[in-house]
């Protein structure tokens, strides 16, 4: 599967990603190369199989449903890069 | 005194020929030495190890000790540790001190092992050489125009420099198998599942697992004990009965059936790498296996499938690195998406961003059932095989990787080609099951690996047959000569 730059940017927007223009072509290469690998997959027949999504086929455990955490709220923003009163600050989403 | 196993040291702190204070204070002072060149580690905890290392002497005075009390240890830096740097190899998590420990962390620590440092690796856990850590390449004690393999590269670089005693690892596609035999050391991937993921920086979720890199068989099963175990804060933890992986390391191999996977053992694999295995079964055999072929007929579908579950999993798991609540955040952002945008592309490298535009391309609107959706198909057939071919044999035989360490950037110019250096590992995580690579061979001065792999919970099972082929051959003891 061959991608174009056009695709390749979408991707990268999609992903919240910035490629520099002048590294877009080796970015789209490489890309398209892994894809191209990939698809051999499709070298098989699959439709009778049924997708696994977890090797012993587990389900997720659940626990009652209680409070066990502690507040740590100032411990954790402590490695935050921008906070104020608790809150982490973010540049202005609404005008 | 440092090339000796966890549990030869654990037996020397118990006679007290040594105090834990003085083997911590030897291999701080190997590191000081060799770091410098080989890169092994991201950060050391000098002061924290020595404190640890004299609580320990206490307890093992007190007569409170397991095998791990004193004994010192190297974290991969993909393990959070509590107040301590933890990067994952990445720029994004340059200032990332943990707020909290990882389980593997935490049961190692109430152990009694003292954490030395934190171990370089491929950033993120994404490659095969340790070439895409931001902090720099490790160099391979054997010979430091080689790559010491990865992700685990670090960890397994410390084992095999004699700059701990035992280190721990994660594996997703091999990152412990591929390290451990380019480094002439043993490393061990658990059952998914067995070991907890609780503070392991995640990666590719349904294939991540943590486990040992060890001068011994014997030093795997003792890890294994102090981090296996149910654990309530990862929701897929396995509730499998505790058991104690040292327990069966002296059963003879009388009657063991050894399967060879035909497709392994093929033009595309080195050689003399194929004599040095068949010498290493003849020692098996010696000890009462048996040998016969098996087919895996859909593991040349596994990387391509991989290439598809890991990036998937990973551009899901990465979106949280978005400069607003810890990591890297870019300079005066003019707005959200500016932030986003210039922090992870600031923060990521090239293989990490390839990665996760594979995967959001893959998980993209229209594609998920070519891609994600197919690759789970492929899964369920490559775990087929191997349920299939364990109906004949208890454990599959064959190498780890096609050859020994390669140079630094012989593989980096294109990615297919590094991927396709895990084809005999990869297949393993995608069926969840457990798998070992133990040195069977040396081939122009490099160490050669060879890989066992068994059915879901055999991990004592296979080190048995690891301990018993390391009582009868002297591979792992072989010692690079660092200057």
């Amino acid at each position: 599967m061959a991608l174009d730059n056009t695709d390749v940017e979408k991707i990268a927007h999609l992903a919240r990603l910035q490629i520099k223009q002048p590294d877009i072509d080796e970015v789209t290469s490489r890309i398209s190369n892994i894809l191209t690998m990939i698809d051999q997959m499709q070298s098989i027949d699959t439709s009778a199989v049924t997708p696994m999504a977890h090797p012993f086929d587990a389900t997720q455990r659940l626990r009652p449903d209680q409070v066990t955490e502690t507040n740590q709220r100032d411990r954790l923003q402590q490695i935050a890069p921008a906070t104020e009163n608790g809150l982490y600050l973010v540049p202005k989403v609404i005008e | 005194m440092l090339s000796k196993t966890v549990a030869e040291l654990s037996a020397a702190l118990d006679r007290k020929d040594v105090s834990s204070v003085e083997l911590t204070q030897a291999y701080l002072d190997r590191i000081e030495k060799l770091n410098p060149d080989l890169n092994a580690y991201i950060t050391v905890c000098k002061e924290q190890a020595l404190k640890q290392a004299a609580e320990a002497d206490k307890q093992r005075a007190a007569g409170n000790g397991t095998p791990f009390t004193g004994i010192p240890i190297a974290h991969k830096d993909i393990f959070c540790t509590r107040d301590v740097l933890t990067t994952c190899g990445s720029r994004m998590l340059h200032n990332f001190v943990s707020p909290y420990d990882a389980s593997v962390v935490e049961r190692l620590q109430q152990a009694g092992a003292v954490t030395l440092g934190k171990t370089n690796m491929d950033e993120f856990a994404m490659g095969s050489s340790n070439e895409t850590s931001y902090y720099g390449p490790v160099r391979n004690p054997w010979d430091s125009s080689r790559v010491p393999g990865g992700s685990s590269g670090g960890s397994a670089a410390a084992v095999a420099a004699d700059m701990c005693a035992i280190a721990t690892g994660t594996d997703t596609g091999g990152s412990i198998r591929q390290p451990a035999s380019f480094c002439g050391i043993t490393g061990l991937k658990p059952t998914y599942g067995r070991v907890s993921r609780f503070g392991m920086i995640a990666f590719a979720s349904s294939l991540d697992q943590a486990g040992p890199l060890s001068k011994s068989a014997e030093d795997a099963a003792l890890m294994m004990n102090a981090i296996a175990g149910l654990d309530s804060r990862d929701s897929t933890s396995l509730d499998h009965p505790a058991e104690d992986f040292t327990a069966h390391l002296q059963q003879s191999l009388k009657g063991l059936r050894i399967g060879l996977p035909r497709d392994h053992f093929t033009a595309d694999l080195n050689p003399a790498v194929q004599t040095i295995l068949q010498d290493a079964i003849k020692v098996l055999e010696s000890l009462g296996a048996s040998v016969t072929e098996v087919d895996l007929p859909h593991n040349h579908l596994s990387v391509p499938a991989y290439y598809v579950v890991a990036p998937a999993e990973a551009s899901a798991n990465l979106s949280r690195y978005d400069g607003v609540r810890f990591g890297h955040r870019a300079e005066n952002p003019v707005n959200l998406e500016d932030l986003y945008k210039r922090s992870r592309s600031e923060g990521f490298g090239d293989e990490v961003k390839r990665r996760i535009m594979v995967g959001t391309y893959a998980l993209s609107a229209g594609y998920y059932d070519a891609y994600y959706k197919k690759a789970q198909k492929i899964r369920r057939l490559i775990k087929q095989d191997f349920d299939e071919a364990f109906k004949s044999v208890d454990v599959i035989l064959g190498p780890t990787s096609p050859h020994t360490a390669f140079k630094l950037g012989e593989k980096n110019a294109d990615p297919v080609t590094m991927y396709l250096e895990d084809i005999y590992t990869i297949a393993v995580n995608l069926a969840g099951i457990p798998g070992m690579s133990l040195p069977a061979g040396m081939l122009q001065g490099l160490p050669i690996g060879m890989q066992l792999v068994g059915p879901a919970f055999s991990e004592a099972r296979l080190l048995n047959v690891a301990h018993q082929f390391q009582l009868n051959t002297d591979w792992h003891q072989r010692r690079p000569e660092v200057k």
